[in-house]
Formats: C-alpha cells, structure tokens, sequence
C-alpha cells in the first residue's frame, strides 16, 4: 500500500475522534494527534484499535504508546504491513 | 437561605414523543407509545411489549459528534437529547469545545434506575469471557458507571456546580427533582438540571418479566397493555427514555427575564424501611401516606389546595392500594377527591426515568389547563369505584388547573413526591 494511502485511511480513522475537526483539512505527518487534533487522550486506545481492523494487524502497548503524530501512525503500520 | 425554585426549560424523550410540543400532543390525543418488539417474542419474554422512543438515533446525530456518539449506549443518547432540549429550552446556547467558560452556578442531577446494562450484556460479558479484554476499548467505563450519563451532560454543556446521578428505583426522576430544588433553594445551585434517563433494552426488563410483574396477557393489543387503575389490569408494561428539567432560583429567572413554567412548590422523600407490608417490592402504606402529607407541609398549602394526582399508578395490584393512600392523606372523600390520571397509561413505566417523564407532563398539564387521559381504565377496579369519577378518560380541559401532586414510589420501600403549581406572574 502506497504511504500516502495509509496516511489517507489513518486520517480517516483519526478523524472520528477528533474534537478540532478544522485541524483535519491540512493535516501533515507532523501533525499531533492529542494536541492538534484534540483527541481526547482515552480515546487513543481506539484510534489504535481501529488501525488493527483496518490493516488486520496487531499493535502492542509499547509500539502504541511511542505514537504521538500523524506520521507515527503511518510509518507503524507501514512497518507491520512490511 | 430559602429561595423559591422555578422551572425554565425542560426536555423530553418519551415512547409517544420526542420534545414539548409533540409530547403535549400526544398527551392531550391520548396516543399510546406502546408498541410489539419482535425480539421478546424471539426470546420467549411473558411480556412483549414495550414502550420505546422513536427516531432517537437521527435526533442524536444531529446532536452529537461521532466521538461522542461512539460512548452513547441508548440511556445516553436519550438522557443526553433531554439535557440539551432542557439547557436550550432554557435559553441558553450550547457552548463549544473551545469555550472554557464554566456554568459553576449550574449542576446536574440526572440519575437511571439500572444504568448501562446493555453495554454490560452486549460488550462487557461476550467480550471479557472470550478473553478479548484489550479489544473492549476506552468507552466501557463511562457508559456502566452510574454516573455516565450526568458526567457526558457536564462536558456537553460546562456544567461547574455538583453533576451527580442518583438512583431509587422508580422513584429516581422524582427524587432527582427533589434533590436540584433543595440543592437551589439552600443557595448551593442557581440552576440545575434534573430528571432521569431509562434505556430500552432486553436486559433491563428481563428481571422484571422473570418476577412476573409485567403485563402477559395484552402482547397482542400493545395500546391496550398499560392498563393502571383498572379492574383488568395485569401488570406494568416496561419504558424507556428520559426527561430533564432546568430548575432555576426564582431570583435568577428573574434577573435573566426566563420564561417560567411553574414553581416547585416543595417536595419529599423517604423510605418505609420494609416495615408494616413494606418490602425490597411493596411500599410501607404509612411510609405513603406520610411522604405526601411532608410534601403538602413542605410545599406550605392545604390538602384541598390539590386539583390534581399524578400518581405512581404502574397497573399492578398496588394502584388501590395507593388511590387509598392519596384519600387518607389529602382527607378527601370521593366526592371531593382530586382529578387522577397516570401517564404509564400512554408510556409504560420509565424505571428510573418515570418520574421525570411524568413531571414534564405535569408541567405540560399546569401551563396548558388540561389533564391528560388515563388511558384503559373504563374498567374501574372494584377497589377504585367510588373515585371513579375522578379519572378522566378523554382529556379534559381544566383552566382553573393551578396545583399538581406528583408521586414516584419505588424499590427498596422508597418514595418521593413533589408538588407544582402553575406560574402566574
């Protein structure tokens, strides 16, 4: 799967949780999901929930914990789809 | 510090209605919010009728994000509607997420009978028993805990004062009431808001047709199910859904130039503690009849001062038993008894929202001078006959209608009742 496809789904999943849902628009691997986005930090647990059915992979805590932008997600997922 | 307590918005989510003006229709039309739901046929209930609000979902979209909607089980959705409708009938605009402006003079008492059972039955078990544990996510907690519903309506609207939930049974919604009023007239509140929230699930009404209190024998005719004071009466029949009001300091509606609906004259509660008859089921008769005489000397009128009973009336055997009660305590005859109606005639009985729900109709009877029908009681129960006269079957038009009592009696012996009385300025 092409990054920016991943990045696109990503977002799409992000977006539901998101509280600054204008921060969506232009949205860029720097972005931060709790700051910019206004994921409220609990619902991160869901966020990554979704990228597992999403991508029919598996995330451990500790790679979930290291995920603070945008980019994180992408380059994670990239990494476990190989 | 005793200050008088108005009501200034309300909002509602009932099986015959969503919001005021549609509610005060079917009140006054009598239409029944009772309907056949397939899936207690399917699994085998005595009783397979219900009382469910229609299109809440649609309601709630429009209301809510997707984040939001995401930790909303059906006793939020509706609880969450009815807060919102309460604040904006109010006259107040909902604030944004960016705001940080904080209501600290405005709270909540919003409490459920059961709570988010269905989230239990259809997430929590299944999921924690199949060792799924980490798939469950984040939205488990706030949509079990008690006070889900209260926590969700005090990010929604800024709320700063005390959010809290409350649970007696069925006598939740009133005591809910009563609570925000004392909470407003001891000075500690300016503006709460306060009612119940009751979701429509399987799992809630199970326990209940297992103890054989609901109606078995109308599945069949579901307007005709909810039969309180009548002599074929055969059981309650479940509801769902709930109502919020905003209870106000008469002195804050004034200085904001609020519409006041009524005035909360006064109110009590308290707990027949399973003594003489009373049970964990049945009520204590003189725990009965002296949570209305305190709600009359609470309120500071004279028992003849009632024009009309709102009664707890589920259409259990208990209905005489209560008609009795409301005879002995406001000592009036059957000539000079009080018009009575019981709104679980058109909606079933809420649970743990019942008691808001009924009070918006009350409301709703105050300001528009009628009492609503007590639907399918042509059959007076023998025990009931000499009030018969009482009991409106068509909606009758009261424009002197200046005082309502309300009741709500509930599991574990405990009861509430409130007084109201029309705003005249």
């Amino acid at each position: 799967m092409a990054r920016d496809e991943t990045f696109a789904k990503v977002m799409e999943i992000i977006g539901r949780y998101a509280k600054n849902k204008d921060a969506l628009e232009g949205a860029t691997d720097d972005t931060n999901i709790l700051e910019d986005l206004k994921v409220n930090s609990a619902r991160l647990v869901d966020v990554i929930l979704d990228f597992e059915d999403e991508f029919d992979i598996e995330v451990a805590d500790e790679d979930a914990d290291a995920v603070n932008t945008v980019g994180d997600a992408v380059t994670l997922i990239e990494a476990k789809l190989g | 510090m005793t200050r008088r307590v108005v009501i200034t918005g309300m909002g509602i989510v009932a099986p015959n209605a969503i919001g005021l003006d549609a509610y005060e229709e079917a009140l006054r039309g009598g239409r029944s919010g009772i309907r056949h739901v397939p899936l207690l046929d399917e699994l085998k209930f005595g009783c397979r009728v219900a009382g469910v609000p229609q299109g809440v979902d649609e309601v709630a979209e429009s209301y809510f994000d997707e984040d939001e909607l995401l930790a909303m089980n059906s006793s939020h959705r509706f609880g969450c509607v009815a807060a919102v409708d309460a604040w904006t009938d109010a006259g107040f605009e909902r604030p944004s997420h960016e705001d940080e402006h904080v209501f600290w003079e405005a709270g909540a008492v919003i409490g459920t009978g059961i709570g988010g059972i269905d989230t239990i039955g259809e997430r929590i078990v299944p999921m924690v028993d199949s060792g799924r544990v980490r798939r469950l996510g984040s939205t488990m907690v706030e949509q079990v805990m008690g006070s889900g519903v209260s926590a969700r309506v005090s990010g929604l609207l800024a709320l700063g004062n005390q959010v809290t939930a409350n649970s007696s049974a069925c006598s939740t919604g009133t005591e809910a009431i009563i609570e925000g009023a004392l909470r407003i007239r001891s000075g500690l509140a300016d503006r709460m808001l306060c009612g119940g929230t009751e979701g429509a699930s399987h799992y809630i009404w199970a326990g209940f047709d297992s103890m054989r209190v609901l109606c078995r024998n109308h599945n069949d005719e579901p307007e005709k199910a909810s039969r309180p004071m009548s002599a074929s009466a055969g059981g309650f029949i479940p509801g769902s859904g709930a109502a919020v009001l905003h209870l106000e300091s008469l002195g804050s509606a004034l200085e904001r130039g609020a519409r006041i609906y009524a005035e909360v004259l006064g109110g009590a509660l308290n707990c027949g503690g399973h003594r003489s008859g009373g049970s964990m089921t049945a009520p204590n008769p003189v725990s009965v009849r002296r949570v209305i005489g305190q709600a009359i000397a609470d309120a500071g009128i004279e028992p003849d001062e009632v024009d009309l009973i709102n009664g707890h009336l589920t259409a259990t055997g208990a209905d005489p038993n209560e008609v009795a009660a409301w005879a002995d305590a406001l000592g009036a005859t059957p000539e000079s008894f009080p018009v009575i109606n019981s709104t679980k005639s058109m909606i079933g009985h809420g649970l743990g929202a019942a008691g808001a729900l009924e009070s918006v109709a009350c409301i709703l009877m105050l300001r528009g001078g009628f009492a609503h029908p007590s639907l399918n009681c042509e059959d007076v129960h023998p025990r009931i006959e000499g009030y018969a006269e009482s009991i409106p079957h068509k909606m009758k038009e009261m424009p002197e209608l200046r005082t309502i009592i309300k009741s709500g009696f509930g599991f574990g012996d405990v009861n509430a009742c409130v007084i109201y009385r029309r705003w005249t300025q």
